[in-house]
């Protein structure tokens, strides 16, 4: 019998991790990812989960320890956060490059500087390219679900690509919540043992990260790409194995009341299901608007996305990061060019807010809405509006 | 001799190569011999981790391999962090039974450059963890693969790259970082210098390194003609002279304890070891006296530590 508990969001993390049967732990503290470090060194030290904790001296280390677990064929996982994140970064790159199916959970946080430990979406774009597959997490029981799948999808054989699991720091990493715990046989019956074809083993000797030259590079890194996008029909029949054992089911575009909206939000992570209680009350009021929240960041579900915006006339899209200098905030400008070449396409307009922990209330998405409608109905002169910051300047002009 | 040599040197050494011919070291590269000779020592049951440099690039042009043993490259700075997780989870799935239990050992191998420098935090994390690994810094004093730039392995004196030796400077103006104190420090179970003009002392160092229980770390001083400046068929020689000149001292340091494993009653002038070196032509006299007196002060240090803490 499943049972229902109240599970901190990155508790639920350490939980579907322990019952993964995670072999390696390797992993540095940083806010607001520590809750999850600490629970898997207490695991480990109780003997509830049987796993090697490398205890490393930066996030540098943490991945690179990752990547010889997983090379040796270990079920190996980390989680880090903002800084150490970009510490970690030029390491993020090989694990995908080298086909090491790590899991990763990052309980995204601002950049510096200034210093901020809370949250937004910078660390996460800043990985946007590395070949992970990325999931954004809305609650603690996606936190719980997304990790367990996360193991499933990335160690499939026609995979194995690495998975990052991110959940917003504070907002959904601290929050504590009901979250429904599966039973270890259903997880054993979703989760098979962890066969790496390409184990590192002195019987059969192997070398791993040889270097290429230019009359290989180029084929090698297609053949990654390619690799890459075919993982889309596992992410989704992992999705659907998952629903059809534990009878909860995600997609790479999650639409809420989105029939008949001529108007939609487009958001990613927690602040999603403040947006849900914002669309509710408009739709009380009846106003034709809806949410969507992109699940699968990476690899980019294209035709999910096309076939929810399809019949809006308006897409505002809400963004928890600055690209700096760039044409709007970096989801906003990845779903212009997905729809660009769509004979009919909605008004799409940038919102960016949230930033370094900056809450966003109920209010402020009910403005993101009203105020994205006025200014998609007119052209507008600024390439992103801003919400929730004091100041004279609530938009940027290009 | 020759003969001799076939005839009694497979009864020394085993015959079998376990880093293959067909890869592009440089002529008279001591780095290459010295990594066939550790990799002689160690035998088949090893994982290695490498980092980037000249081994790394010398050995692996895909889709070609010279190795013959487990072997992953990933990074410049982290053989240390990647050879602490193989080591991690290889016993981890012993114990969990996921895999037969068996004696492999972890080994990390990396240059001066991934070593003291950009590679020194990942290591002495390592070693902090007492990961049961060794670790191989092949030494050639410069960052030789991108073409001699100096690093802090690089001798006093020496002209490199980016730190040439011009009418204002005479090249390199720190003395060389001590690796060897530095993991003497961490106190690890073992600690030793080799050179491959020592090839036997080498091939011991390294066996005893890959049998010892916790991190293990051999210093291999590796002559490198090509960012030295010196004749190719001089490397044997170089590495011999560094070893009678007391610049660098073959010894080994077990539980703490040291042993000094050549030991001459009287040291060879450095002069001699500096002369066939174009890295060193510039230096006037008065630099090369400065040189000999700092070698004498160090190597007079080790012989106190030898005495007051012997093996």
């Amino acid at each position: 019998m499943s049972r229902r508990v109240a599970l901190e969001a990155s508790h639920a993390v350490t939980e579907a991790t322990r019952m993964a049967d995670v072999d390696v732990i390797s992993a540095y503290p940083i806010t607001p990812q520590t809750h999850i470090p600490e629970r898997l060194a207490e695991m480990v030290a109780d003997g509830e989960l049987s796993a090697a904790y490398i205890p490393v001296e930066s996030e540098h280390s943490a991945m690179s320890a990752c990547l010889g677990a997983a090379a040796i064929g270990a079920r190996t996982f980390t989680a880090t956060a903002g800084q150490g994140l970009e510490l970690m970064h030029e390491v993020v790159y090989i694990a995908s490059s080298m086909r090491y199916p790590v899991v990763m959970a990052v309980c995204n946080r601002a950049l510096s500087a200034p210093l901020s430990v809370w949250g937004d979406h910078s660390d996460a774009m800043a990985v946007r390219d590395t070949g992970w597959i990325q999931i954004f997490c809305q609650n603690s029981q996606e936190a719980f679900d997304l990790t367990l799948w996360a193991f499933r999808v990335g160690e499939d054989p026609k995979v194995l690509f690495p998975v990052m699991v991110h959940l917003d720091g504070f907002t959904l990493s601290h929050v504590t919540e009901p979250v429904i715990l599966p039973e270890q046989s259903e997880v054993n019956r979703f989760l098979p043992k962890f066969q790496y074809p390409f184990a590192l083993n002195p019987d059969k000797p192997m070398t791993h990260g040889a270097f290429g030259p230019p009359e290989i590079y180029s084929e090698t890194k297609l053949a990654q790409e390619v690799a890459f996008r075919n993982s889309k029909e596992v992410i989704l029949r992992g999705w659907k194995e998952f629903g059809d054992i534990f009878g909860r089911y995600y997609h790479p575009v999650e639409e809420y009341k989105t029939e008949n909206a001529k108007t939609l939000l487009l958001t990613m992570g927690s602040f999603s299901e403040t947006a849900k209680i914002v669309i509710d009350k408009k739709r009380d009021k009846g106003e034709a608007v809806g949410l969507i929240s992109l699940r699968l960041w990476r690899p980019f579900p294209f035709e999910e996305l096309r076939q929810a915006v399809e019949n809006a006339e308006i897409l505002i899209v809400f963004d928890r990061c600055i690209s700096s200098g760039g044409p709007g905030g970096p989801v906003f400008s990845e779903v212009r060019s997905a729809l660009y070449d769509e004979k009919e396409r909605p008004k799409i307009v940038s919102f960016i807010g949230g930033l370094g922990g900056r809450d966003m209330p109920q209010k402020d998405f009910e403005y993101v809405i009203d105020h994205g409608r006025e200014i998609a109905e007119k052209r507008s002169e600024e390439l992103f509006e801003t919400v929730g910051v004091r100041g004279e300047v609530t938009g940027i002009r290009g | 001799m020759e003969e001799k040599f076939i005839k009694f040197g497979k009864n020394l050494v085993t015959t079998d190569e376990f880093v293959a011919p067909g890869h592009s070291f440089c002529i008279g590269c001591g780095e290459a011999l010295a990594l066939r000779l550790a990799c002689k020592a160690l035998g088949k049951n090893i994982i290695i981790a490498s980092v980037t440099g000249c081994i790394e690039i010398s050995t692996s042009p895909l889709p070609y391999t010279s190795w013959k043993v487990p072997w992953i490259h990933t990074l410049f700075e982290n053989a240390a962090a990647v050879i602490s997780g193989a080591e991690a989870g290889l016993k981890i799935l012993m114990k969990k039974g996921k895999m037969p239990e068996r004696d492999i050992k972890c080994v990390a191998i990396a240059g001066d450059g991934g070593t003291s420098d950009i590679g020194l935090q990942a290591l002495s994390g390592a070693f902090e963890r007492n990961h049961n690994f060794l670790y191989l810094c092949f030494d050639n004093e410069a960052y030789m693969n991108t073409g001699i730039q100096r690093s802090s392995a690089t001798p006093y004196g020496a002209s490199t790259t980016t730190a040439p030796a011009g009418k204002f400077s005479i090249g390199q103006i720190t003395w060389k970082k001590d690796m060897g104190k530095i993991a003497v420090a961490h106190n690890i179970p073992y600690v030793a210098t080799a050179c491959p003009s020592y090839p036997f002392d080498l091939m011991n160092k390294v066996k005893k390194g890959g049998e010892v229980k916790g991190p293990a770390y051999v210093h291999i001083f590796s002559p490198c003609p090509t960012g030295w400046r010196c004749a190719t068929d001089l490397t044997i020689e170089i590495g011999r002279l560094a070893v009678e000149t007391g610049i660098f001292p073959l010894y080994e340091v077990e539980n703490g304890l040291y042993k000094l494993n050549v030991d001459r009653p009287k040291l060879k002038p450095v002069e001699e070891y500096l002369k066939p070196q174009g890295r060193f032509r510039h230096l006037p006299d008065g630099e090369i006296e400065k040189i000999q007196e700092h070698v004498n002060e160090e190597y007079a240090k080790l012989k106190a530590k030898v005495a007051a803490l012997p093996a």
